[in-house]
């Protein structure tokens, strides 16, 4: 970890050096508006990149940690960064979370997205309804079914909270492959606006069929452990970028790898967690490069990694 | 839990090591100077099995740290970023219940065992809970404010606590469950968080299997008291 913390950290102050000579780099394309993405259901535009929270958010009373966290919301919101995801499975991240937009005196542009996880239908509503006093939000934008627990009674109440004009947008989530049968069941069969997997540069099963049902269907795509909780980036970070990866605007692992997600174009919003204002600039630096790869580099880059 | 057998331990680690650490740091400042009391009662408790007398004494100081940790640390502290600590606070305090009413029965808990393997791994582990922990932190380069205490942080008295049950008299391994499930749980945990610390409660763990397994078989129950 210590690794990757100094290899970012030396990569941003390069690039505030860049931008301080007025040298040409490719970090100097990760200037303005980062990239957004439609949401298939409506057509409304947001970043490619959001902000996760599991572990990182989660910091319990600590004074001073929250603070850093509500830090890392102002940076990521600073950056043009609008998805902020949680779960009510993440300890006290949603307390930190609005702990955090309180003190930025609640940004308007916040994409606000959480679940419920909860067995049986019946205490959904109690759940997501504390979720909301947590966060501080008049109503989140999504609501997602987290890890299919309970969906076939969560997902109409969902649906009937959406029609009401209580929540804007609906999902269901996995993560690390689980539960793929029953997640394309779904996307194939209810009017579900997000569906939310993981997908990186070394777990790609989502390419196989859910990437293109998502197409298909409309449905939009969030990404969670794009890095694999920070794994990828340490056990990548023990080898040297390759040189080509400057082709694609990357000068660090991080960049690589997020670069890698985002630019499959089924990808709605890929979200890494992190309780770092560098890492949460750099993560956003990445979707404000206008350079993302094709799919013949993309191809290179991943078989660049699992050859590594 | 569907495809349970596709989950790791470190799906269940949910919070940053440095939020775990911070965790003891903020709960030593809050309860401060408690620590100075909880070390001189474990000292004594020490010193007691050493001289195997006063045995209500040590089991009533077990008793009185399993309950301050299971309420101070674990409902209180723990659990504002563990969804288990409140299992953890309630596993907590039945040991304080059994170690109490072990503290009370009529002929009083002994801690004079005799056999040299058991007595001495029990010692070694006592002093390890009560001696050796606070010197943890510093020793694995955190700050002394995060020094794990007995009777203030659960894994020291879990550890003192096994030392000091293989050195009593009586047959009481099922007094042992409880501890031992602590040091195998918070080795996962330590080990999951890539930290070395966990190789204390999981030498604590195995040494305070071997013994009780040893001690068992060589139980004589007509030298109980």
């Amino acid at each position: 970890m210590a690794r990757a913390v100094v290899d970012r950290r030396a990569v941003l102050a390069g690039v505030a050096a860049g931008l301080a000579l007025g040298l040409p780099s490719n970090a100097r394309a990760q200037t303005g508006a980062p990239i957004t993405r439609k949401i298939p259901s409506s057509g409304e535009a947001i970043p490619v990149v959001g902000l996760g929270s599991w572990i990182t958010f989660n910091v319990g009373n600590d004074p001073a940690a929250r603070d850093a966290c509500a830090e890392v919301m102002r940076a990521f919101f600073a950056a043009g960064g609008r998805m902020i995801d949680c779960s009510p499975m993440y300890g006290s991240s949603q307390d930190v979370i609005g702990h955090g937009l309180r003190k930025l005196g609640s940004p308007a542009s916040l994409f606000s997205a959480d679940k419920v996880w909860i067995s049986g239908g019946a205490r959904g509503p109690a759940q997501i309804e504390t979720s909301r006093r947590r966060w501080d939000v008049p109503r989140f934008d999504l609501l997602q079914v987290h890890n299919l627990l309970s969906w076939e009674e969560h997902l109409p109440a969902l649906l009937r909270m959406k029609a009401d004009g209580r929540v804007r947008y609906v999902g269901v989530t996995t993560s690390e492959g689980r539960r793929h049968r029953d997640i394309e069941r779904i996307m194939a069969s209810q009017p579900i606006d997000f569906v939310q997997v993981t997908y990186n540069i070394l777990d790609r099963d989502v390419e196989a069929r859910i990437l293109p049902l998502a197409r298909e269907r409309g449905i939009g795509v969030i990404v969670n452990r794009p890095f694999r909780e920070g794994v990828l980036i340490r056990q990548a970070g023990r080898h040297r970028l390759p040189a080509w990866a400057a082709e694609i605007g990357c000068s660090s692992w991080a960049q690589f790898l997020l670069k890698f997600v985002i630019a499959h174009p089924d990808v709605t919003c890929a979200i890494p967690a992190t309780g770092n204002v560098a890492h949460v600039q750099e993560n956003i630096g990445v979707a404000r490069s206008g350079i993302l790869p094709d799919a013949a580099m993309r191809r290179r880059m991943a078989e660049y990694v699992e050859a590594l | 839990m569907s495809e349970w057998w596709t989950y790791r331990p470190s799906d269940f680690l949910m919070f940053a090591p440095r939020t775990y650490y911070r965790l003891f740091e903020l709960h030593n400042a809050e309860i401060w100077p408690l620590q100075i009391l909880t070390i001189a009662a474990g000292l004594a408790a020490l010193g007691l099995v050493w001289r195997g007398a006063y045995g209500r004494v040590v089991a009533a100081v077990l008793a009185a740290a399993w309950i301050f940790v299971a309420w101070a640390y674990h409902f209180e502290r723990y659990a504002t970023i563990s969804t288990a600590a409140p299992y953890y606070g309630a596993a907590f305090a039945v040991q304080a219940l059994l170690l109490a009413w072990f503290a009370c029965r009529r002929h009083g808990p002994r801690f004079d065992q005799q056999a040299a393997p058991v007595r001495w791994t029990g010692l070694a582990l006592l002093a390890a809970g009560v001696a050796f922990y606070p010197m943890l932190a510093p020793f694995l380069g955190r700050p002394w404010t995060q020094v794990e205490i007995f009777g203030i942080a659960p894994d020291p008295t879990a550890v003192a606590t096994v030392g000091a049950l293989l050195l009593a008299k009586d047959r009481i391994a099922w007094l042992l469950v409880l501890p031992l499930l602590w040091c195998a749980i918070t080795a996962l945990t330590l080990w999951t968080m890539e930290a070395p610390d966990a190789a204390v409660p999981a030498s604590a763990l195995v040494l305070g299997v071997a013994a009780a397994i040893w001690r068992n078989r060589s139980w004589n129950p007509t030298a109980e008291g």
